[in-house]
């Protein structure tokens, strides 16, 4: 799929960007289906002690995901 | 056969206060079951309607869409496709968090599309009023085609007007919202033309979901399968352009309903409770005051209640015994049947307690940041941030504790969360535990204020969680299933629990684990009762003249004599001679054959150890709980081949190590049964602890004497 080349991953506590795609379609309906939505802004909240899971902001939700999970969905900003 | 009652099905996402509305409608007229042939938990209650009729209200499990990822959630799939289940809804009432639309409407849509009587409810507008957000519901409900309805479930408010719509005829709603793709209108006219289905997007979803369509005949079932071979139709291919098109259509009708929105900024609370309970040091030092508060509780508050009610049964099973009629029934009745009630009710306490503190976690939304806080840690071992729950509910009952398991979506983790929870250390081991450090440990303190007995206390149940933590290390090497784990998941605003859903809940738990572990418990019981009472040829029925001709130089009383009587009958019972036949086994572990059919007796249900040490050692009946005597008795006892005494430490610590590994609970085996439905894994967990509890307690024993 299209998007940045940049994923949430790789975010900094505090930053927003814009969800431009997934890479990997299995997670992406799920992702979807939790409100996290290209074209939605996202904001990365804060990390679990030792950075995995993740916390993020997304269409008003507060979602927890998995680094690898985080990894999937690409941003743009 | 279906009643004429109208049933209602709640229907919602997670964290929707879908549970907070099924309460206020049905109080405690609720009926926990299962969902026909599947372990997934069926709430369903009776509600009075303003007409004067009663309706059937069933609580869905939280879904995020139709689509299902756990076995919870595929059984809402299955009871929307079914149009003439045992619980198929007449009406369905879609609860959507108000302070936030979006996702809830996902949902919705996709049950409007499916074309039954839905009515939307819009909860959580009390929060939505104070975070100024405001909603046009007029062109809410013409846009839709169903009913609006603000509430707030919380404080009962707008479930008048509910009820009101519930009541009314409502017919299907006609909006479509999805177009479904050009491509598969053929599989489905074909489907709609062989099958009776309710119209195109049901249809759609009998080509999706090839899992959920268990209530088909295996002819029909068929049937589907050969349209979608023949389409070469995909399930899942068109779900994710599915979710876009509606999340298109949801974006514009928002646009068009919201009249004003919100910034979040009510949310910032939370945001500030989180940077300390999910901080790297105050997160788990929190979270380890939590564990403390509620081990605690559970040992110290539960003490007093559980005395009490095993107080009340002793003296019911005397009081029985000497007012019935002397028989086998009364027997049966008051030394099996009574105490095996009592040896339910016992746990009444600490489970009602441990269910309160799971319940106030769960509803205040921390227990998802004990999740987020413990994920990865537990993922080295093959488990998952979730199984946090089961595990911690293990330490009172590992019942309920394996039900809770349901929430893991990932089989592999689930799995293993299950085989390893029985090694928790659960509040039936307490007793054991209790009477053998007595005996084993000196009551001395250490350093000035550690209570050396209560170190060793705790050392089982730090030594149960040491074995959890390495068996779940050693399966997740030995599974090699590649099923990908997740985990999304919401962390939902933080909340003031709400006190009556606790109740509720405390309620709830208790009746479930008092029936359904309380039918086994009581069946072994009596079998247990058989196997100490009866024993071959005419030993037992001998067995007065045999102790009277045996003692009658000493001067017994007329009690010490009915324990000598009652030591003798054990002895020479199926029990006795099961122990005796087992004794060369257990030899190398220290024991003899007397420990031997406390081992057997215990196998059903481990804390039966004192009851049984006490008839074996004759210094009273079962009922006998004063457990200072038992001990006096067991220190006493004289190993004949050392002429030393038989409970030496390396005894007793590897009579504690054996009871903290074995699977001595016929209730767990049932449970694992049922849970992963088939006998190949409580069989597995059966001979891996046993085989755990045996060689642990054989090096214990061999490296202490």
């Amino acid at each position: 799929m299209a998007g940045g080349n940049k994923n949430v991953a790789e975010m900094q506590v505090g930053e927003v960007g814009i969800v431009s795609g997934f890479t990997d379609d299995h997670l992406a309906v799920k992702l979807m289906e939790m409100g996290c939505l290209p074209g939605s802004s996202v904001r990365f909240n804060f990390t679990a002690p030792f950075g995995d899971p993740v916390c993020i902001s997304v269409s008003g939700y507060e979602l927890s995901l998995r680094v690898e999970e985080a990894t999937a969905i690409r941003i743009l900003n | 056969m279906a009643s004429t009652r109208t049933r209602v099905a709640l229907l919602g996402n997670p964290n929707s206060g879908k549970s907070s509305l099924f309460n206020h409608l049905t109080g405690l007229n609720q009926k926990i079951g299962n969902f026909p042939g599947v372990t997934v938990e069926k709430k369903s209650g009776l509600c009075l309607m303003p007409d004067g009729n009663t309706v059937e209200i069933v609580d869905l499990p939280g879904i995020y869409s139709i689509y299902p990822r756990s076995l919870d959630e595929q059984i809402v799939a299955e009871t929307l496709l079914d149009h003439d289940g045992p619980t198929t809804p007449d009406k369905i009432v879609v609860i959507v968090d108000g302070t936030n639309l979006k996702r809830g409407f996902l949902l919705l849509t996709q049950i409007i599309d499916l074309g039954r009587p839905t009515i939307l409810a819009l909860n959580m507008m009390d929060l939505a009023a104070k975070a100024g957000i405001s909603y046009d519901f007029n062109a809410l409900s013409l846009q839709l085609g169903v009913p609006v309805v603000p509430i707030d479930a919380r404080k009962g408010v707008g479930l008048d007007d509910l009820k009101k719509i519930i009541v009314q005829p409502l017919s299907a709603p006609t909006r479509k919202v999805f177009d479904i793709w050009k491509e598969v209108e053929a599989p489905i006219n074909e489907l709609r033309a062989q099958l009776e289905v309710g119209n195109n997007y049901e249809a759609y979803q009998f080509l999706e979901q090839p899992a959920s369509l268990k209530f088909l005949s295996k002819e029909k079932q068929a049937i589907v399968d050969e349209i979608r071979a023949k389409h070469e139709f995909f399930p899942g291919k068109f779900q994710g352009a599915e979710t876009i098109q509606r999340y298109g259509f949801i974006q514009d009708l928002l646009n068009k309903i919201i009249l004003k929105a919100s910034d979040n900024s009510w949310k910032n609370d939370s945001a500030r409770l989180d940077k300390i309970l999910v901080h790297k040091i105050w997160g788990y030092f929190i979270f380890f005051i939590v564990l403390f508060l509620i081990f605690q509780s559970i040992f110290a508050w539960a003490k007093l209640p559980m005395d009490f009610i095993d107080g009340m049964f002793a003296s019911l099973s005397s009081a029985l015994s000497t007012n019935l009629p002397e028989g086998v029934l009364t027997n049966l009745i008051a030394e099996g049947l009574v105490p095996g009630i009592g040896g339910i009710m016992i746990f009444i306490p600490q489970i009602a307690i441990l269910f309160a503190f799971i319940s106030v976690l769960e509803e205040s939304g921390y227990m998802s940041r004990v999740v987020f806080l413990m994920d990865r840690f537990m993922r080295k071992f093959g488990l998952s941030g979730k199984s946090v729950v089961p595990l911690m509910s293990g330490v009172a009952c590992a019942i309920p504790a394996i039900m809770a398991t349901r929430t893991i979506d990932n089989w592999k983790e689930r799995t293993i969360t299950i085989f390893v929870t029985p090694l928790m250390s659960c509040s039936a081991r307490l007793p054991v535990f209790t009477i053998l450090i007595a005996l084993i440990v000196p009551d001395q303190t250490a350093l000035g204020f550690f209570n050396l007995q209560g170190l060793a206390l705790m050392g089982m149940y730090l030594l149960g969680f040491l074995a959890v933590i390495l068996s779940a290390w050693v399966m997740k090497l030995l599974i090699r299933v590649k099923e990908r784990s997740y985990l999304i998941m919401e962390l939902p605003t933080y909340r003031i629990p709400k006190w009556s859903n606790v109740g509720i809940t405390i309620i709830e738990k208790t009746k479930a684990f008092v029936f359904e572990a309380g039918k086994i418990i009581m069946a072994i019981s009596i079998i247990l009762w058989v196997l100490a009472s009866y024993g071959p040829g005419d030993d037992l029925n001998n067995a007065r003249e045999a102790v009277l001709e045996e003692s009658k130089n000493l001067r017994l009383t007329e009690q010490g004599l009915e324990d000598r009587i009652a030591a003798y009958k054990l002895e020479r019972s199926y029990a006795g001679i099961i122990g005796k036949t087992i004794e060369p086994l257990i030899k190398p572990l220290g024991y003899d054959w007397k420990i031997g059919i406390a081992l057997i007796t215990s196998f059903a249900a481990r804390e039966v150890f004192v009851g049984t040490m006490a008839t074996i050692y004759s210094i009273g009946s079962v009922n006998d709980e004063d457990s200072s005597t038992i001990k006096e008795r067991m220190r006493e006892e004289i190993n004949p081949e050392t002429g030393g005494p038989r409970f030496t430490p390396a005894v007793g610590f590897s009579l504690l190590v054996f009871y903290t590994f074995a699977m001595q609970c016929m209730s767990t085996i049932a449970v694992v049964y049922r849970e992963t439905k088939g006998w190949k894994w409580p069989i597995i967990q059966l001979t891996y602890m046993t085989f755990l509890a045996y060689v642990s307690a054989f090096a214990v024993f061999q490296l202490m004497s």
